[in-house]
């Protein structure tokens, strides 16, 4: 259940991204990564706390190549913070739900 | 009390979950405490050819995916938190973790390893960006590109045999003179017309603009040295026990890993320790699995005295 994470693609991104209200977390994935499986449950479970404040999506790599690219993605995850269009904060890698609430605490306020 | 276990496992590998599925089915209550997800460096394993009873191999993820259903199967409670501190000097043992306090009779720490970093010029700024921990995860960005993979061990030239599959060139830089793998896994490498060798080698510097696009690389027997062209660098030149939280509370040995006697007890009564954390000879998905049984059996018989 994708529940409070928004799925975006390249025909999405603009809309939902970069000319979102609100500060936006992507998580760049693939089906073949293990780490993106590992850490897709507590994106799901922040999402469904903080969606008020944030919103929580995920883009597919394999599916939307020239955007993984163009935001020079060669590591999945990679999470990257949108604000205003532009990128604010980037990290990459799985990590448990205490590392990523403080890597978000500025935009969960 | 509703924090109160028979046994607590600490990391959900599969020496963490086979130790929670033998302990569980013998009617312990337990509790498994894991900080990412389950399945350790196993699930990140593209394919394990080497655990008996897959002729054709399995996936990393899949296997570790199984054991835990069947560990859930016969009732481990896994808990995703984080221990913070332990306390094992009386007969109850007691953990702290991100999500509250919690009581064992017994514990089992299966936490593993993780890898060592790349500790040069432009790695922290470039990990990410063309530096990779992860074949399985980074390798298809990396079609028709050349990389180089930086380790001798098992782990480097079987993720480099891997990343054929995509990269163009793969080139192996090992600071040594000869691999330190198995035979199997030296001839695969050796017999691929994409591999090539740096021996006696190190990497001093990862350069790029937003992207990898050059490695230094240093002759450690010369001094001399030479700039790759290069896209990716992919980093497994060893690993860290992760027994920070347990320093002083258990005997570990000079590189940090937990020691124990044959029935897998560490200094500590009462606490146990399996698989890659263990100061053992060999870090193998069926050794650890092996251990996780035996540390089991071994807190089962120690909660009974």
């Amino acid at each position: 259940m994708a529940g409070n994470v928004v799925e975006v693609s390249e025909n999405t991104w603009n809309a939902e991204v970069l000319k979102s209200d609100r500060p936006v977390l992507v998580d760049f994935w693939a089906a073949w990564c293990g780490p993106c499986r590992i850490v897709a449950p507590v994106i799901e479970e922040l999402a469904n706390i903080h969606s008020n404040k944030m919103k929580f999506a995920k883009l597919n790599v394999d599916d939307n190549q020239r955007l993984a690219g163009q935001y020079q993605v060669m590591s999945i995850p990679t999470f990257a913070i949108f604000v205003g269009g532009e990128v604010k904060k980037r990290f990459v890698g799985a990590m448990p739900k205490e590392r990523f609430v403080s890597e978000l605490s500025e935009w969960l306020k | 009390m509703a924090n109160e276990y028979d046994v607590i496992v600490i990391g959900g590998g599969p020496a963490g979950l086979t130790a929670g599925l033998y302990t569980a089915r013998s009617m312990l209550k337990v509790k498994l405490f894991e900080k990412e997800g389950v399945g350790g460096q196993a699930a990140i394993t593209d394919y394990i050819e080497n655990f008996p009873g897959f002729p054709d191999g399995i996936s990393g993820f899949e296997l570790s995916d199984k054991i835990r259903k069947q560990a859930e199967k016969f009732g481990v409670e896994i808990g995703y938190a984080e221990v913070t501190s332990v306390d094992f000097s009386g007969s109850v043992k007691k953990i702290t973790t991100t999500d509250g306090e919690y009581e064992a009779k017994a514990v089992i720490i299966t936490t593993g390893v993780r890898p060592t970093k790349l500790d040069v010029p432009g790695a922290a700024e470039l990990t990410g960006r063309g530096i990779s921990y992860c074949a399985t995860c980074d390798g298809p960005f990396f079609k028709n590109k050349r990389v180089l993979v930086l380790g001798g061990g098992n782990s480097a030239v079987e993720e480099a045999v891997y990343l054929t599959r995509f990269a163009s060139q793969v080139t192996i830089v090992h600071r040594r003179d000869e691999l330190r793998t198995d035979k199997i896994l030296q001839e695969r490498a050796r017999k691929n017309d994409k591999v090539d060798f740096m021996f006696d080698s190190v990497l001093t510097k990862v350069s790029g603009d937003g992207l990898v696009s050059g490695a230094v690389v240093k002759n450690v027997k010369t001094g001399e040295e030479v700039t790759v062209p290069v896209n990716g660098i992919f980093v497994f030149i060893g690993n860290l026990p992760n027994t920070e939280v347990f320093n002083g509370k258990i005997e570990l040995d000079e590189k940090g890993y937990i020691v124990t006697n044959n029935n897998l007890m560490t200094s500590a009564s009462g606490v146990f320790a399996a698989g890659d954390v263990r100061n053992n000879p060999l870090k193998q998905v069926v050794t650890a699995t092996g251990e996780g049984a035996l540390a089991a059996v071994s807190a089962e018989k120690y909660i009974e005295s």
